[in-house]
């Protein structure tokens, strides 16, 4: 078993419970875990503050030649997606309605500007856990 | 400050060779700079070498030394890295300690063996270059990578896939004469639009190849050169670097490259120009959408303007600020940590009359090289003058 990435995993297992949050520095600027400063400028101390509930796609790719850790996954659609302080890049759920990414791979599946929570879930080839988007029924 | 001069430059065939080792790619780019230089191996007084994922595709760390060795030379060798911008962090210490008196003869340039690996070993090798935790565990790739700023800039300005595949045509185009060039082939704009996705919105012919390859260059003062009748009319006039947010989602903005602008920034007010003075831009096409945020950086295009640059005939060898005349990253190859030093290559020569594509450029005086680092998290801008 590989080591944990303290800071990191705990981050991770806070977004997997619903309670994830970015850290702010005195000037507002937002980062994820470990910080010791802020990597804007480089203040301190940092709080944590939740996620808003949702988020907004800012852009996103339907990969189809993955790196062997995603060789089962491929297509999958990587998004980035903008929650108050920061943005976070996760990968598209639920996008077919049956927990599949986009298997045409047409990226028709997500939008620019669409709604979605962040959550955590599992990469097919190996386990591994990752953060995942799903759209917000509207 | 001295005035550093480019005294020979030196490439390997740039191409699939995944039988060759790591150190004999090194030592012919090597031979050959030192035979185009006519400057004797036992003047160089450092090595600084270029290089950025030997660890996994050759098992072999340290290098530096062992490329001091293939190149024939014993003197300080340090091996720098980058990532895709590891050739030109190398060629930029080297300018510096020439420029600063520190030393007369400084070999810089770089090399990568890629093809030995698989397609999934090599897109696992060149996605370590963005962030692990949160970029590369989303399944963000090189090409997702640059997906997701295409899309991003599609979005904020416009533009079309159509757009980009003026890009690679143009490229290709330009690498046809290019005796290095890893293709040499014509693709259309139809060609590169039909090509099978590999991220969308990119497709085949928005990607550089995966490549193997090495680049060297002698880089000597204005003063070794005349007291040794050295012919080098080609100086190195300014040096820049920038540094972003290592993760694309960090940026300020998902279309623009501020590392780059930085880095010319400073290159530009090194040699005391400005872009309009521009008569040439080699710079890091690794996909057609990073071209258009080059010029854009480098200033040779406004915001959002970048992306027309290529299909209007801007840019192409008979425009007026032909970009990428030896086929660019996109068809000359893209050995990662070799490119930054065949940049320099491409433009001495260019400058100096003497590469396939000079007739495009018969005027030309200065030019700009434009390497970059991951999303361009760095960035490396060099000019370099036709100083007589």
């Amino acid at each position: 078993m590989t080591a944990r990435d303290e800071g990191y995993d705990e981050w991770i297992d806070a977004l997997s419970e619903g309670a994830g949050y970015a850290l702010v520095c005195p000037e507002g600027h937002g980062s994820l875990p470990p910080r010791r400063v802020c990597p804007e400028c480089g203040s301190s101390p940092l709080s944590e503050e939740p996620l808003p509930g949702s988020g907004t796609v800012e852009t996103f790719t339907v990969v189809h030649v993955p790196s062997p850790r995603f060789s089962d996954d491929a297509p999958y659609v990587t998004a980035v997606a903008r929650f108050g302080p920061v943005r976070l890049t996760g990968i598209v759920r639920g996008v077919d309605g049956d927990g599949d990414v986009d298997a045409d791979g047409d990226g028709d599946a997500i939008e620019v500007g669409e709604t979605v929570e962040v959550d955590v879930g599992e990469r097919e080839t190996d386990g591994g856990r990752i953060v995942t988007f799903r759209p917000v029924e509207s | 400050m001295t005035e550093v001069r480019v005294a020979g430059v030196g490439l390997t065939r740039f191409g699939s060779h995944p039988e060759r080792t790591g150190r004999d790619l090194f030592a012919e780019a090597a031979d050959r700079a030192f035979a185009d230089a006519g400057v004797d191996r036992n003047a160089v007084e450092e090595l600084n070498y270029g290089n950025f994922m030997g660890a996994l595709a050759e098992h072999q760390g340290h290098q530096a030394p062992l490329m001091a060795e293939a190149a024939g030379v014993r003197c300080p060798a340090t091996r720098y890295e980058s990532a895709c911008a590891s050739a030109g962090v190398a060629v930029r210490e080297a300018v510096r300690t020439v420029a600063a008196g520190d030393a007369d003869v400084v070999v810089a340039g770089g090399m990568e063996r890629m093809t030995n690996l698989d397609t999934e070993g090599a897109t696992e090798g060149l996605a370590i270059a963005a962030d692990d935790l949160f970029e590369v565990r989303a399944g963000v790739t090189f090409p997702g990578a640059y997906a997701l700023m295409a899309r991003a800039y599609f979005e904020a300005h416009g533009g079309s896939r159509e757009d980009l595949a003026h890009v690679a045509s143009k490229n290709h185009e330009n690498a046809l004469p290019n005796e290095y060039a890893q293709f040499r082939t014509e693709v259309s704009v139809e060609e590169a639009l039909d090509s099978p996705p590999i991220a969308e919105p990119l497709h085949l012919y928005d990607a550089c190849p995966i490549t193997d390859g090495a680049s060297a260059l002698v880089l000597v003062s204005e003063e070794y050169a005349a007291e040794n009748d050295v012919d080098a009319p080609v100086a190195v006039t300014g040096t820049g670097q920038g540094t972003d947010r290592m993760a694309l989602a960090d940026r300020t903005d998902l279309a623009a490259t501020p590392a780059a602008v930085d880095a010319a920034t400073a290159a530009y007010d090194d040699a005391g120009i400005g872009p309009a003075d521009v008569d040439l831009a080699e710079v890091h096409d690794c996909f057609t959408i990073a071209e258009v945020l080059a010029i854009e950086s480098l200033g040779l295009a406004e915001p959002g303007e970048g992306i027309a640059a290529a299909r209007d005939g801007h840019t192409t060898a008979d425009g007026d600020l032909p970009v990428n005349l030896s086929g660019g990253l996109k068809a000359k190859g893209h050995p990662v940590g070799a490119t930054g030093g065949s940049q320099i290559a491409e433009v001495t020569r260019l400058l100096r009359g003497d590469h396939p594509n000079s007739e495009h450029v018969p005027d030309a005086e200065v030019g700009v090289a434009h390497n970059a680092g991951g999303t361009v998290a760095s960035a490396v801008v060099h000019v370099l003058e036709v100083a007589e």
